[in-house]
């Protein structure tokens, strides 16, 4: 087959894919008020960002959600793709099954069945509802990382440890962490980011007391265009390719 | 018990990750499948006597509409996707290793980045006085500015832009594994490109196919705020409904029903692969 043609098919379409994201930064940086002509660089919608106060709160408490989910669907995440891997317990698959359910189902199916919960037992729609259900969408990622590590894992270290007196605590803290602490921080990055940039189920569980920045977002952009929007999507941006960067050299090197 | 005394960690483990899953996963599921089935109220949300009218109510020709019309949308976006899909994904799978990881990256950054930000993105291209109607003009093509923004086309460009990746995937997967001498052995046995695509490529594609069906059909339905950005805020997803139905009208019982067909179209369509799997598996190919 000719060898150009699907070379050029791969170049379009990964043209098509970044050309908003390029139209996005380039007019960040657009003086120009009405966000289509370009009016001379600047950095004023840079600067219309962090002097509006609201907005500036929005990220710090988005930060905050995002570091504290990644950090306890961490933690439960190894803890249960430890489980899953070492111990044989009645229900294993229903635990798998339950994990799969979230992963799979469509996000506003998941948001529903939490504000259910949530005002069932009467729990004040803020920080702590969005903490639990972005933990809850974030953890199948974390177990799948994790369980992938471990797989490709020599079973006789464990065995060893034991042998040498160790208990399972002991064991799990000097042998197992060590070998899944690559697989703990790209899971921990995919969390952050997960959580960063979740609309669906935020817009359920979230009230009006903890004010996120994709919510915040999201009534901006709904009517007009606001050029602020460019400005944040831009450090969203590259926010994200660096914690991905971060995530693949991590994986990588781990490999090695 | 005395299995409990001696292993503390173990059980320690065991009982938070069963405890959130119990609390967080299957009491919200099956919270959504009792409120389908109760009575509206203004006051509680939900109340006895258990009835189906959420479910009669789903057949009311005005949501029937926007089921349909929604079904149409993920089905087109569905469609395009793997249109757009299927050969970037085989002429991905030609490319050399080493590109192929640079390649791979490329295709996930999006999945990484805000998609509201995106569909954003796309708004300022879509505008009236956009980027793609000023262009178009400046070449000619067009006389004056197309209306794009806010119709049913710019919605499924956007759901297109957003779920693209996740039909590549899953599409690339099972190129990477498709066989060359299989493909050879049906040359030498006089098969045409047209017969061995049809005959060799596409059974053996099959499961990637449904797979990225299923991340980018069901999504679509449910993904509400592209037409909120991009459609002019209609309701023209079940997503829009169900959202609308439980922040808005408050009517849980047909939010949660609506919920529970999205629900049962996954199920089904997860059924769909894994019977597409075994048949490959059985052909002991």
């Amino acid at each position: 087959m000719n060898r150009w043609l699907p070379r050029t098919y791969l170049t379009l379409v990964y043209l098509l894919l970044y050309i908003p994201i390029a139209v996005l930064v380039v007019f960040s940086f657009n003086d120009s008020r009405t966000g289509y002509e370009w009016g001379g660089l600047s950095l004023r919608w840079y600067e219309a960002l962090f002097n509006n106060r609201a907005m500036v709160r929005a990220m710090w408490n988005s930060l905050w959600l995002a570091l504290s989910a990644a950090t306890v669907s961490t933690l439960i995440g190894a803890l249960t793709a430890l489980a899953l891997h070492r111990y044989r317990f009645r229900g294993k698959n229903v635990l798998n099954g339950m994990l799969f359910v979230v992963m799979m189902s469509p996000e506003i199916v998941l948001a529903i069945s939490l504000l259910a919960v949530f005002l069932l037992v009467g729990l004040q729609l803020g920080y702590v509802s969005l903490l639990l259900a972005h933990v809850t969408f974030c953890l199948p990622f974390v177990v799948i990382t994790v369980m992938a590590r471990l797989s490709g894992f020599d079973e006789r270290l464990p065995e060893a440890a034991r042998d040498l007196g160790a208990n399972d605590f002991t064991m799990t803290r000097t042998v197992l962490i060590p070998v899944i602490m690559p697989a703990l921080l790209a899971g921990w990055l995919l969390g952050f980011t997960l959580s960063l940039d979740d609309v669906v189920v935020s817009t359920f569980v979230s009230g009006p007391s903890y004010e996120i920045l994709p919510l915040r977002i999201y009534s901006m952009v709904r009517v007009g265009l606001k050029p602020e929007v460019n400005a944040l999507g831009t450090l969203l941006l590259a926010f994200s390719l660096v914690m991905l960067i971060l995530s693949q050299w991590i994986l990588l090197r781990s490999k090695r | 018990m005395r299995n409990l005394m001696q292993q503390p960690f173990r059980t320690a483990v065991l009982v938070l990750v069963w405890g959130w899953l119990l609390f967080l996963v299957l009491t919200p599921n099956l919270l959504v499948v009792g409120a389908s089935l109760m009575t509206r109220d203004p006051a509680t949300f939900i109340s006895l006597p258990l009835t189906l009218d959420a479910y009669r109510q789903l057949l009311n020709p005005l949501y029937l509409d926007v089921f349909l019309n929604s079904l149409y949308m993920a089905a087109m976006t569905t469609l395009i996707c793997l249109l757009v899909g299927y050969p970037f994904a085989w002429a991905l799978s030609k490319v050399g290793k080493r590109h192929q990881v640079l390649l791979i990256f490329l295709l996930v950054v999006p999945f990484w980045t805000n998609s509201l930000v995106r569909t954003y993105a796309l708004k300022l291209i879509l505008a009236t006085n956009g980027l793609l109607n000023n262009g178009l003009m400046a070449l000619g093509w067009i006389d004056e500015p197309v209306q794009l923004l806010y119709t049913e086309f710019a919605v499924i460009i956007g759901l297109v832009y957003l779920l693209l990746p996740f039909m590549i995937l899953p599409l690339y997967s099972v190129f990477e594994d498709l066989r060359e001498d299989l493909l050879r052995a049906s040359h030498d046995l006089g098969a045409g490109r047209l017969a061995t695509f049809v005959h060799v490529i596409v059974p053996l594609t099959l499961p990637g196919v449904l797979a990225g069906v299923m991340l980018v059909l069901l999504p679509a339905m449910g993904l509400f705020f592209v037409p909120d950005i991009l459609g002019g805020s209609r309701n023209l997803l079940v997503g829009n409904v169900i959202k609308n139905q439980f922040l808005d009208a408050r009517n849980w019982p047909f939010g949660a029903a609506a919920s529970i067909m999205l629900t049962l179209a996954m199920a089904l369509l997860m059924f769909a692969h894994k019977l597409s799997k075994r048949r490959i598996g059985e052909d002991g190919v």
